[in-house]
């Protein structure tokens, strides 16, 4: 079944169960995404973009068709093992940064760790390496809600890093900071698909945040209506 | 990984230290009322066990006037009836291993500058063995004193601490209704009777002394009531039987009439008292099982609650990784620290309630270290089992709409 390929869908559908009936969401998707590729998703609201990186990203199963994440067909695995994937396969990054609130900085980001089941003192010294990477080594005994916005996204990537992932899904990771700071989140995950190798998968409404990937997916209705090298023109589009 | 779901649970305590205060409440409660009933039961039980062992075993008491068979006596005892042959002829019955006829009074009691108001109890020296009840210095009075009816007195402790100070009775002369006594022994402490009397607060003297020269009575040689033991509990039946059959015959009584006397197994009386305490310590103990019950579905609303509102957070941790034990973990844990930690309190509060008890009516109160161990594993068990509905219903969200919570 493997082809290399870390993302593969194949007829990939989801409908959404509600009170008024099934709402289609995603129809028939193929597409193979392979080692070190940054893609960048788009299309307008409500077309299907974070339905597909849910999925993607194991926090929701497909209604139709296969994902195969590293070769292996989701569907066929227990919720221990999906949530295996998540903390240490896929790393996810929210448009919200979906910090604990309650939880220093240096203990957000050290969380999925504890679910790796690693002991304190190591997990503390990791966090407080990947908050310096991240240029917030100074805050970690901080609360989320005490830093500024961009400084959020810095700490919620961090933890996606913690675990060194090869597959970084971010759904609108800039949708809630202005330019600048789109900008150095945007240097962070270049810096890790350049350097680091790193798959990313990145969902985003502005087209200069698109034109940091190589590659432009974009979704219409739920349907897979781009799929090719960035084009700017194309963004514009929108 | 445990000791970091310890600490997180702590924090989601402290998160919220009103609410985690009122439901811990609810455990202290539950928690102290179960240590408090135990120890009032317990110790009820404790005072009954010892009051019976004090008794003397295997014992009838004989007294004299009729009982009707509803249980309700009147002037039993009032009219004697009984004489101390009686009693001879009741100690040659087989089954019967000693007999004490005894004839009670009351009676001021001076010893130099003291008196001491208390009962005065004409007895035999056998009533000592059908008793059980040694001497701690001195002697018994003996067959000859009751022969010659000699002024002769035991005294009970609680006697002694009233009339003696610290002085050694023995040797000692005091005065009953003025007549001089000489002290020739000291009884031993026996502690509370069932029905509550301090069988301490007494003076034995000769059976025929207090007829003839303390009492007075109208009959020769008449006594209140008679104390017999039999040989052993399985002798019991017979012996009562037999009694009543030697007692009708010598009062010449009719087929067909009543008795002039009653014949009492205080034995059977002294285990139903026991039970009726046993089966009350169990009531109290079960109706404060209830506020323990209450305390745990308290627990189980605030983390029904708790679940809801953490949804979100939930959802963050089920979407970098942990699974759903991890999360059933967590909210496990946080339930068995509160009804843990209420029941730390609680066991305080209901050991201290225990002592104010004790300090204020005076009754007796037993706390066992087996009492405290079980109110603990009881606290846990509660914690788990009303956890355990909360702690699922969080493990068991589905990432994506756990997230998407507001
Ligand atoms: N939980 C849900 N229940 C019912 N319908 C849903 C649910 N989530 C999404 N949908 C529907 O599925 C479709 C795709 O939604 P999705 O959130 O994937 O869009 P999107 O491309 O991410 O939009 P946006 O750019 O606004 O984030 C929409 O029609 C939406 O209404
Ligand atoms: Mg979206």
């Amino acid at each position: 079944m493997s082809d290399g390929s870390v993302v593969r869908v194949a007829g990939l559908g989801k409908q959404y169960h509600t009170a008024a009936g099934p709402v289609p969401a995603l129809a028939n998707i193929n597409l193979s995404i392979y080692p070190g590729e940054f893609v960048a998703v788009m299309g307008p609201s409500g077309s299907g973009k974070s339905t597909f990186m849910n999925i993607l990203g194991c926090l929701d199963l497909p209604s139709d068709g296969s994902y195969f994440l590293n070769g292996t067909d989701v569907r066929s695995l227990t919720k221990d093992q999906l949530a295996q994937l998540r903390n240490r396969v896929i790393g996810f990054v929210f448009q919200g940064f979906n910090l604990l609130s309650r939880s220093t900085l240096l203990k957000n980001v050290g969380l999925p760790l504890v679910y790796a089941g690693m002991g304190k003192d190591e997990r503390n010294k990791l966090a407080h390496g990947m908050l310096e990477k991240v240029g917030l080594g100074k805050y970690g005994d901080s609360l989320p809600n005490s830093i500024s916005g961009g400084q959020q996204q810095r700490v919620a990537i961090a933890r996606a890093l913690i675990n060194n992932p090869r597959l970084i899904l971010a759904d609108e990771p800039t949708g809630n900071l202005d330019s600048n700071t789109s900008r150095e989140i945007m240097d962070i995950f270049s810096r890790l698909n350049r350097e680091e190798g790193i798959t990313i998968v990145l969902v985003t409404h502005e087209p200069d945040i698109a034109a940091y990937a190589k590659r432009l997916v974009r979704f219409m209705d739920g349907r897979l209506a781009h799929d090719g090298a960035v084009d700017i023109q194309e963004g514009r589009a929108e | 990984m445990i000791g970091a779901m310890i600490s997180e649970a702590w924090h989601a305590m402290g998160a919220n230290r009103l609410r985690t205060f009122l439901t811990m409440l609810g455990m202290v409660i539950g928690v102290g009322a179960v240590i408090l009933m135990l120890a009032i039961g317990q110790g009820a039980q404790f005072q009954v066990d010892q009051s019976i062992s004090s008794m003397g075993s295997n014992l009838f008491i004989i007294l004299s006037g009729a009982s009707t068979s509803g249980g309700v006596r009147s002037g039993s005892g009032a009219v004697p009836t009984l004489t101390i042959s009686d009693a001879e002829a009741l100690a040659d019955l087989p089954g019967i291993a000693g007999v004490a006829p005894t004839l009670p009074g009351q009676a001021q009691i001076v010893y130099g500058p003291n008196n001491w108001s208390t009962s005065v109890l004409g007895a035999t020296p056998q009533y000592f063995d059908v008793r059980d009840w040694k001497l701690v210095s001195g002697y018994p009075f003996t067959e000859s004193d009751v022969r010659s009816a000699t002024r002769v007195a035991l005294v009970g402790q609680t006697v002694v601490k009233n009339l003696f100070d610290d002085e050694e009775p023995v040797g000692k002369t005091i005065r009953i209704r003025q007549s001089p006594y000489l002290v020739i022994g000291v009884l031993s402490a026996k502690g509370q009777s069932l029905d509550g009397r301090d069988q301490d607060d007494t003076v034995v003297i000769p059976v025929t002394t207090a007829q003839t020269k303390l009492f007075g009575s109208q009959f020769k040689g008449a006594v209140r009531f008679i104390m017999a033991q039999a040989t052993s509990a399985d002798a019991m039946p017979s012996a009562e039987r037999s009694m009543n059959q030697l007692l009708r015959q010598r009062h010449h009584i009719q087929e067909g009439a009543e008795n002039d006397f009653t014949v009492r197994n205080l034995t059977a009386l002294a285990n139903a008292a026991a039970e009726t305490t046993r089966v009350m310590s169990l009531m109290l103990g079960a109706i404060a099982s209830i506020s323990l019950l209450v305390g745990g579905i308290g627990i189980m609303n605030i983390m029904l609650v708790s679940v809801t509102e953490r949804t979100k957070e939930i959802g963050i941790r089920i979407a970098i990784g942990a699974r759903q034990r991890d999360i059933l973990m967590q909210f496990l844990l946080e339930a068995i620290f509160i009804s843990l930690i209420g029941c730390l309190i609680g066991v305080a509060t209901g050991v201290g309630g225990a002592i104010l008890v004790n300090k204020v009516s005076g009754s007796v109160v037993v706390i066992t270290l087996s009492s405290i161990v079980m109110a603990f594993m009881v606290a846990a068990g509660v914690g788990v089992f009303f956890g355990f509905y909360p702690a699922n219903k969080a493990a068991r969200l589905e990432p994506i709409e756990a997230l998407r919570y507001e």
